[in-house]
């Protein structure tokens, strides 16, 4: 078997051969490498259809308007468009904004920035399945509510939010709704007909396509203004100036048409690969899956093995590659913020795990991954102090920790 | 994060693993750290009637260098006086192991946990 493994398709997926095939087509002078705003020659024309092609294979994966999609360069900068755009378009009608504690740093980060700028923001405390309910909404909604924030696949843990009542209750409160959807694309079905969503964001190197492409839906009916954060030629109407990345915005394309035909197929495959998983390390002692049960993606799976520390746990699974909380924190010693929006305890986010399994994953990877986790597990218990407490009974709880 | 080949090395082949009976008069006790700060070091020392110090184990919950720092004291420890002993510095931890400044807080936790097993001692043993 080839190693290491990579189980880390939540931090960024390979770009998929038949979405590279088609990318190089557009970029030396054999290819279609024009620019898309060209009006005046055929190069610009030929880049301009390809963008459009693009735009409505993207639109058709989540059932929405072609003219509804918006090019960035990834979900980050549509996080920060979408938030910063809705709210700075409708300060008249108030400035407070919620989001949940358990968004991605681009969510989070964008409201501290609007907090220093005089916004007011909410973050609601998830119940310990990672869900927020409707009826939390609700409560911390008031009159000068104008824009909600909620992702609807969390990065770390998979669970996915009940966009559909948050949204109904958005609508019938006249609040803009925002779903950072880059977890969601392409892993279940996302329709924007039926949603009561006004702004979703998108990422192209989640779903097999390339980093530093994004999209950004922006609702026409009814219609959400946005003020621009990026200015310059007046592309995308206005919302988001600058070159199109031709190259980009196809291969994104090619990668959402793919996720279209095939996302079906690959949600039941990658289901029993995660059920494989699961059932391959419960029976180990002290073994833990975060987050609801019932209302997740297939595709990240997040683990605790209590009395043993992420990060040797990582390096004890050194032919695996996974990763303890999400890559953009990853560098830090803090255990995950998610976990700890869950209500778990320091070291129980200390000792979590996020596999994340996607296309190229097979039966031998998992089979491979269990074995080494049980070795790993096993070694470093070994050598834990914390596990030799708790077979000895000892609550960790009540002793006195020298900390440092 | 890129770790250093000691570090790896004492990671993969940690040495004196293990515990002592903690009620022997010989040993002393030194844990230091805890949970959920991500690091606790166990450094238990076998002192002989000498006062040398001539068997050491370690458990450690922690990262890598938590380990590594833990595994190398346990062999610096053996065969020195108390005295000795209490004189290893963290920085000499975090030299030898090319400890990056992030995992500096790992040397400073093994020296800690010298010192807490030689306070024990002395402690058992009547100051």
């Amino acid at each position: 078997m080839k190693l290491p493994i990579y189980l880390d398709y939540a931090a960024t997926t390979p770009v998929d051969a038949r979405v590279a095939e088609k990318m190089m087509q557009f970029l030396t002078m054999d290819g279609e490498f024009g620019n898309p705003a060209s009006r005046s020659h055929r190069f610009g024309w030929q880049a301009e259809e390809a963008v459009e092609i693009a735009r409505s294979q993207i639109a058709e994966l989540v059932n929405a308007d072609p003219r509804e999609i918006v090019f960035t360069s990834g979900a980050t900068e549509s996080n920060n468009l979408a938030i910063k755009g809705a709210a700075d378009f409708y300060r008249k009608k108030g400035k407070h904004l919620i989001t949940v504690k358990t968004e991605h740093k681009a969510t989070l980060d964008t409201m501290r920035q609007l907090e220093r700028e005089g916004y007011e923001v909410t973050y609601l405390e998830p119940q310990t399945d990672g869900l927020i309910t409707v009826a939390m909404l609700e409560a911390a909604i008031r009159p000068d509510t104008s824009v909600v924030s909620v992702m609807f696949v969390n990065n770390e843990i998979g669970v996915v939010q009940d966009i559909a009542a948050i949204g109904e209750l958005c609508r019938s409160k006249g609040i803009i709704f925002h779903v950072d959807a880059a977890q969601a694309a392409g892993k279940l079905d996302i329709d924007l007909q039926a949603l009561k969503v006004d702004l979703m964001s998108f990422s192209g190197h989640k779903a097999y396509g390339p980093k530093g492409i994004g999209a950004l839906f922006v609702r026409r009916k009814p219609r959400i203004r946005l003020e621009a954060q990026m200015h310059g030629g007046g592309h995308e109407r206005g919302m988001r100036s600058g070159t199109l990345p031709t190259h980009q915005i196809v291969a994104m394309g090619e990668a959402f048409r793919l996720a279209k035909l095939e996302m079906h197929d690959e949600i039941k495959r990658i289901t029993a690969l995660r059920d494989r998983l699961i059932n391959g390390v419960k029976d180990i002692e002290q073994v833990f899956l975060n987050g609801n049960r019932e209302h997740r993606v297939p595709h990240i799976t997040n683990i605790s093995f209590n009395y043993v520390e992420g990060e040797s746990l990582i390096m004890a699974l050194k032919d695996i590659a996974v990763s303890s909380g999400s890559a953009c924190t990853s560098a830090s010693l803090e255990p995950s913020y998610v976990l700890r929006a869950l209500g778990m305890s320091d070291e129980l986010a200390h000792s979590s795990i996020r596999f994340s399994i996607g296309r190229y994953t097979t039966e031998a990877q998992i089979d491979h991954t269990i074995k080494i986790v049980h070795q790993a597990i096993e070694k470093l218990r070994a050598m834990s102090p914390l596990w030799d407490m708790y077979k000895d009974g000892v609550d960790l709880n009540t002793v006195a920790w020298v900390a440092h | 994060m890129a770790y250093s080949n000691k570090v790896i090395d004492h990671y993969e082949n940690p040495r004196n693993v293990g515990s002592f009976d903690k009620d022997d008069a010989s040993v002393a006790t030194g844990m230091v750290g805890a949970p959920a700060c991500g690091d606790v070091m166990k450094l238990q020392i076998k002192v002989n009637a000498e006062g040398i110090i001539e068997d050491a184990k370690f458990k450690t919950y922690g990262c890598g260098s938590a380990i590594a720092s833990s595994s190398l004291v346990t062999e610096w420890v053996k065969g020195k006086s108390l005295d000795e002993a209490q004189q290893i510095k963290n920085t000499d931890i975090a030299q030898e192991l090319a400890l990056p400044p992030v995992k500096i807080h790992c040397s400073i936790l093994a020296e800690d946990a010298i010192k807490a097993a030689i306070a024990d001692y002395k402690q058992k043993h009547g100051g």
